[in-house]
Formats: structure tokens, sequence, C-alpha cells
């Protein structure tokens, strides 16, 4: 099986503070991934281990086939980014943004020329080009950074809560592109909160406390844990990886679950 | 409706602290601020001018020049510690800095004062180049000069009584060089040079960094594969340019508008501002490493004028300062380009007087560029 991500005891100290500790995973190229999880769980960090940005306190990991130690550049440049605040230039054009992610992914030329034209058919950015960004909404301005980030023809997209913020009609149409964009091969890695989202994914990781709790496809999950939708299973996991959290207190009293 | 409550405004009271108390950099500003301005002002701001370095050609080697030399030791005013032979090498001093005036006592200065109506010259050569100290200098001399005419002339009439001519004893000759006419002016333009390059582009660059941090734009650029140095260099260079645009603009004015002309060569001044530029620049990619949004680079950049206006000898001659604020001054880069850039415009020197400061002015460059390129790699990764 072509591996897009291979994880291997992934750990991240900050000082005495373990973002992330111990994640394992094998994700098969061509498979949409989900981290799903509460709030500083870890994603985020665990997100940037694998982009390359962030250095592991332990564990290895290989991206595409590079080591994320000690070959970044290349998976770098192998992989697209989208993170969950908006981080496009606002000040700039729609095109004058996708200039510049071009050359700073050392695309020139004819080729850079291309790669704008496709994306911007592609992500339908056709008539926003000469828009600057700061006068776009919210789907748009994400819209816009998905078309950066897929700019290289990345092999793999990694987004990090891409929808948060995003009003539902937007959000759905962002998720068909991801899916549409998964058709055509490239693998995915998306960080979300919601829940209808993750029930998409082909694969699904729970993470919590720094833990990958629980790993595999949504039918699989739920099947094993008798639960029927994923929100049961998810605080089904929380309440059974942390009695002593105190979202976990509130839930009892709430009598949900 | 309209009635002052107490639970309000204590609320809002209580608040207030609080952010006092949670917000170091305020909290820091409020107590360190009033001790360092007034340690600052109070040590710095001295318009009282003595102890200026000095040089004496005595030609006549008497006694009496002997005697003249103590009594000028003896205002306070200046320290005649270096003795010189001919005008080349007063004309040195003077243009290198190492000192400010020259007194020059001709060889018949002994047998004239000697002489019943005799009248000794004494030529004194003053650094006009800042007023203030010019015209201490220059009054003190003048006064010694009457002094010890009046001193003399009394010996005189005590032994010859009506005799005694009526000519001065001393005749004391002052000249101001450099700056003739001591113009403020002409002595501040050329510094502003320095201290808005200083000021514009610090601020500037900072800015344009931090503002990637505050809008998490670097966030983005980081995950992608370009190198820092190639970040580094494509956002540092703009600024390259606006600071030569800024340096031809005040140039411009300060000839054409204010009519100060520079005394030396043009091309060297720039040469010059160029490495004074990348120390800046440096400087103001160091604030933006440690600063997290622009309102604190605005506050960092403010916090390094006030000190550079003060002890760099923007406005108070550093040879007054006592020797902790001129060790202090001596950290900004700013201190060396006034140097060299009223050495260029007041006294039209070269490298050859300039080669100190310049190499000063190299160390800074380096070394901040150095610190400031690794600091800023640090923080992408």
């Amino acid at each position: 099986m072509n591996l897009a991500i291979d994880c291997q005891g992934l750990v991240k100290r900050f000082g005495t503070y373990t973002a992330v500790q111990g994640v394992s995973f094998q994700l098969p190229a061509g498979a949409i991934m989900g981290f799903v999880g509460p709030n500083g769980a870890g994603k985020t960090t665990l997100i940037r281990m694998l982009c390359g940005v962030l250095v592991p306190t332990e564990g290895r990991a290989t991206v595409l086939g590079f080591d994320v130690l000690t070959q970044p550049e290349e998976i770098k440049q192998r992989i697209g980014y989208m993170s969950q605040k908006f981080s496009l230039y606002d000040d700039l054009t729609v095109r004058e943004n996708l200039d510049f992610y071009a050359g700073v992914y050392s695309l020139h030329g004819k080729m850079a020329k291309e790669q704008k034209t496709r994306v911007i058919e592609r992500i339908g950015l056709v008539e926003r080009t000469s828009q600057l960004v700061s006068s776009l909404s919210g789907g748009w301005k994400q819209r816009v950074a998905l078309a950066c980030a897929l700019l290289h023809s990345p092999q793999l997209l990694i987004l990090d809560e891409p929808t948060a913020g995003v009003d539902p009609v937007s959000r759905r149409i962002f998720l068909d592109l991801i899916h549409q964009l998964a058709k055509e091969g490239i693998t995915i890695l998306v960080s979300t909160h919601y829940m209808d989202e993750a029930a998409t994914c082909d694969y699904l990781g729970f993470v919590f406390y720094g833990h990958l709790i629980a790993f595999g496809s949504p039918d699989e999950m739920k099947e094993k844990e008798d639960k029927d939708n994923l929100d049961d299973l998810f605080i089904y996991y929380v309440e059974n990886e942390a009695s002593d959290d105190p979202r976990n207190l509130a839930l009892k009293k709430g009598g949900r679950g | 409706m309209g009635r002052f409550s107490w639970v309000r405004f204590f609320a809002v009271l209580r608040k207030e602290f609080l952010h006092i108390r949670r917000d170091r950099a305020s909290l820091i500003m409020a107590i360190a601020m009033p001790i360092g301005m007034l340690l600052l002002f109070g040590y710095a701001v001295n318009t009282d001018v003595d102890h200026l370095s000095t040089v004496v050609w005595d030609q006549s080697q008497t006694a009496d020049s002997r005697e003249f030399i103590t009594s000028i030791r003896n205002t306070q005013y200046l320290d005649p510690d270096a003795y010189v032979q001919g005008y080349e090498q007063i004309e040195g001093s003077l243009d290198s800095g190492k000192a400010r005036v020259a007194v020059i006592i001709p060889p018949n200065f002994g047998k004239e004062l000697q002489k019943d109506n005799g009248q000794a010259d004494v030529q004194i050569l003053v650094d006009g180049s800042d007023p203030t100290i010019a015209r201490a200098a220059m009054s003190a001399v003048q006064m010694l000069g009457l002094n010890k005419s009046l001193e003399i002339q009394g010996v005189r009439l005590a032994a010859k009584g009506a005799t005694a001519g009526t000519n001065m004893p001393l005749n004391i000759e002052t000249r101001v060089w450099y700056n003739p006419d001591m113009k403020s002016m002409v002595f501040n333009i050329p510094a502003l040079i320095g201290l808005i390059l200083q000021n514009v582009i610090a601020m500037l660059t900072s800015f344009s960094i931090v503002r990637e941090k505050e809008r998490g734009t670097m966030e983005q650029v980081v995950v992608t594969p370009i190198r820092s140095l190639e970040l580094l260099l494509g956002k540092l260079l703009p600024f390259v340019f606006i600071g030569f645009v800024s340096l031809t603009l005040i140039l411009a004015t300060g000839i054409f508008w204010f009519g100060v002309m520079p005394a030396g060569s043009i091309p060297l001044l720039v040469l010059l501002s160029t490495i004074f530029l990348f120390t800046i620049l440096a400087i103001g990619l160091l604030i933006s490493s440690i600063a997290r949004t622009q309102l604190q680079a605005m506050q960092m950049t403010f916090i390094l004028i006030l000190p550079s206006i003060l002890l760099s000898g923007f406005i108070f001659p550093r040879e007054t300062m006592p020797i902790f604020l001129k060790i202090l001054g001596g950290l900004f880069p700013l201190t060396y380009f006034l140097e060299i850039v009223r050495g260029i415009f007041l006294k039209g020197v070269g490298m050859e007087y300039l080669w100190q400061d310049t190499l000063i002015l190299c160390a800074f460059a380096i070394i901040l560029v150095g610190i400031a390129a690794k600091k800023f790699k640090k923080n992408l990764d």
C-alpha cells in the first residue's frame, strides 16, 4: 500500500507541556482523513509537525515518503496547506496573491501561467481575480486560500479547520470541492469540529489530550463502539478517555450522552 | 438614569488596575520611564561646555607662554593637553575632531610681554561645527585675554607709572573654522539625515515584518519551501530602496531649501550612509523579532529614538557627558554616523579622518545584521 503519511510515535513537548504524545497512524495515498477533537487537543501541533514546520521531540514520521526531520523542504514543496485563520494578503488582489504563491513555489514563466489559469478555473475565481482580498466574504477568502495551496499541484493537501467561521452554504461548496480534489487523486488531511464534515471522510482520527485515541473509517468506528452517529461517538470517547475533564462533568450534569 | 453608580465606577477602576498589572510593557513603562528619563535628561541635557580638548602650538617656549597656557587650563573651559608644531598638525587635530580648539602662540610672545609697551598676539582657532561649543570656547578665551591684559597692565603701571604705554598687552585673535557664521542650521541639518533615516527606516522595516506576524500571513509562508534568506532579502531590499529615496530627499532639501552645502564628497556620504542604512535595517529587524504587534514595534522604536537623540551628540555635545552616558551613547550607530556626516558636511574631510567611525559602523552593521538574521531564522522555525 502506498502511504501518504506514516506516523510512528510522534511526541511534541513545549517545555514541560506535552502537546502531542505518541501519535501513530498510517494514511494511504488518495484518501481523505479527518482529525476530530476538542480545542487544544493538539491537532494543530500534529499538523504542523507533518508539514515540516515544527520539529517533533520524539518519534518519526514520513510524509509522501520524506522524513519530517531530515527532508522538510521536500515535503513543503509537495504539500498544500491552509490554516484555520485566513492568512493571505488582504491588501493584495486575488491575482497578486496567486502570483506571490506561484513564485514562492518556484513556478515561473509558462508553467506559472498555466497553473494559475488552472486553479482559477478549478476553484471558480475567474470573475474575482482583480478584486482585493479584503473585499471578499469569508467563504470566498477560503476558496482563494485553497487556490493558493493548489497552485503547485500538491500530492497532499493539509487543511487545518478550513471551514471554521464560514457560513453553511459556503461550507458545503468548499466540502464538495475537497471531495472532487480527492477523486482526482490528492490525499487530504483535514481537521474539523463539524461532525457532518467528519462523516464524509474515508478515515477519522480522534485526537484528545495529545493522544490519537481512535483511528479508522467512520463506519468501523461507530460499529465498534455501537453508536449511531459521530456526535455520540465523540462524546463517548471524551467520557471514557478523560473522566476528570471538566467538560465531562458538565456533560453528565446536563444528562446527555 | 444619570445617577453616578459607584459600583459601575469601581468595576471599571478595578478592571483597569488588573489590565495594568497584566500588561508587562505598561508596567515597565510606568516604573522605568520616569527614572530613565530623569537620569537621561538630567545628565545628558547639559549645555555647560567645559574641558574642551585643545592643542597648543607654543612657538615662544618662554616662562610667559607657559604661564599663559596654565591660565588657559585654569579656566576649566579648555584642556590644553596636546602640543603640536605647525599649522598642518593643527588642521589635522581639528579635522579629525581630536581637538576643538587650537592655541597658537607666536615666537615673539615672551619678548612682547616683557617690552614696555609691547603687545603679544595669540591666535585661537575654534571648531565652529557645533555653535554651542564654539561660543563657549570663544567667550572663555576672550575673558581670559581681557583678565590677563588687565593683570599685566597693572604690573606695568605699578613699575613704570604713566610712562607705561596704552597698548593692550595681550591681543586675542579668534577665528572660527568650518562654520564661520556659527549657524545652528549648518550643524543640525546634516545630523538630521542620520536621525530621520534611523527613525523612518527602523519603523517601516519592523512594521513590514510584524504585520505578517500579526495578520497570520507568516504562518502560511513558513509552510512553503521558501528559505529564510530568500524571505529576508526580499523583504528588506525594498526598504534599502526607500532608504535611498529618503536620503536623496533629505539631502536635496538640505542643500536646495536650507542652503547647507556639504563641504566634502557627496558620493562618500552616500556610500557611508549605505552602511548606516544596513545597521538601521538590522535594528528594525531586531525590533520585529521581539514585537508581536505593530503597536509594540512602534513603542520600541520610540524607546530607541529618545536616547539616540540625547546621547548621540545630536543636540548635546558628547564631550561634556559623564563617562557612563558617553559609553551608553557609544552603543548607538547613530553616534558614529553623526561624526561622519558632520565631518563630511562641515569639515569636508574624507576617509583619512573618518576611517575609525566607518570601521565601527561596519562592525555594528555586521554584528547587528548577523544577530537579526539569526533571530529571524529562529522565529520562522
